[in-house]
């Protein structure tokens, strides 16, 4: 079965959302599309520093989060958008939907867009999110997380995940991050903390690795 | 090798991060397809994306739904589109398909019953392609396992 399931009852979101027909089963050979490749696309802005996007700084704990974009061989993938968005560092989203009592922050949106270098890297510079209560069940709050979007090289390849922080007391009382059932699986959402990659007297460090299943749409360089 | 990260919900606010004001109109003369995300009991999905994906340039589309739970796209003339939805409560992203028109021979659509065929055929009406994408029920789209 696929990890996470689309029937996950403890994420109650998931009971009207999930398609109760079987999935029908395409080979690759006939579902292949290469993906969009930057420039065959607009996006928005390209804003990977997420504290300067208003007037003020923030309030809350600067950071750095990186990593490297990887496909399933272990190869970089370059040149591939990473989107991101999150709550503030109280734990409030900038929606208008996000009603609950903790501040929002006039100098955080929350939102930014790296593209990766040519050895699949990117980069965010951004503030701690907070964690929240959002009503799933009684009591019910999110660990803290950064949503994470890539595009990758290809259809297959497209993925949406949730980043969270090293040793967060509430994982083991979350049923989305607990909706990966496989526990080594798990660990892969959460980055490192790096005290090499820490600016001094500036930003803490997180690496967060991400590794895209499917086929890439790269064709294998032949040897020289 | 390293394994692959898993996937995780979009939640309830996507539009923070993914919409792009050129996504839904991405080729201006193209044809323009729209409809509704649906789910089990028949009610609007006003936090979904859509994103639709085709062969050459301008193949790429997206669109958030609105509080009414409808999208719309413009893009290049297609046979077919292939489509990812996302949205708060689907851990992982769904795939389908949009025809536009019914191919004499679709290796894709032979691989469904012959009774869903219908879910992934849109309807030509005055204002372009109409597309609904019911997730669960009555109806209910066919999703692919790629």
């Amino acid at each position: 079965m696929r990890d996470p399931a689309l029937d996950s009852p403890d994420y109650r979101s998931t009971a009207l959302r999930h398609p109760k027909q079987p999935l029908v089963y395409l080979p690759a050979e006939i579902a292949d599309l290469t993906g969009p490749q930057l420039g065959h696309f607009r996006p928005g802005e390209i804003r990977n520093d997420l504290t300067r996007q208003h007037t003020g700084e923030p309030v809350g704990e600067r950071i750095t989060v990186s990593g490297r974009l990887l496909d399933s061989d272990g190869r970089p993938i370059r040149d591939s958008l990473i989107e991101i968005w999150q709550a503030n560092g109280a734990g409030r989203y900038r929606h208008r939907w996000d009603r609950w009592p903790a501040p929002v922050d006039p100098n955080f949106t929350g939102g930014g867009r790296a593209v990766t270098d040519a050895d699949g890297r990117y980069e965010f510079v951004t503030i701690k999110p907070g964690p929240y209560p959002w009503g799933n069940h009684p009591n019910a709050w999110r660990p803290a997380h950064i949503h994470f979007s890539l595009l990758g090289r290809s259809f297959e390849q497209r993925l949406v995940t949730q980043m969270y922080f090293p040793g967060d007391p509430l994982f083991a009382y979350d049923p989305i991050f607990q909706s990966v059932r496989d526990e080594r699986a798990r660990q892969r959402m959460i980055a490192q903390f790096s005290l090499d990659r820490s600016q001094e007297n500036w930003a803490l460090a997180y690496e967060f690795e991400i590794v895209l299943g499917g086929r890439s749409g790269i064709p294998i360089e032949e040897a020289h | 090798m390293p394994e692959e990260t898993p996937s995780q919900t979009v939640g309830p606010f996507l539009a923070l991060g993914l919409p792009w004001d050129a996504g839904p109109v991405v080729d201006p003369d193209g044809v323009r397809i729209h409809g509704y995300v649906l789910d089990g009991a028949g009610d609007p999905i006003a936090d979904a994306l859509v994103e639709t994906w085709q062969a050459g340039p301008g193949a790429y589309a997206r669109c958030a739904t609105d509080d009414a739970g409808h999208w719309a796209i413009t893009v290049p003339p297609t046979t077919f589109l292939a489509v990812h939805l996302l949205a708060r409560g689907l851990l992982r992203h769904l795939t389908t398909r949009i025809y536009l028109d019914e191919p004499a021979d679709d290796p894709v659509l032979a691989a469904v019953p012959a009774d869903r065929r219908a879910t992934l055929m849109a309807e030509l009406t005055d204002d372009g392609y109409r597309f609904d994408i019911r997730i669960q029920g009555e109806h209910e789209t066919v999703f692919f396992d790629v």
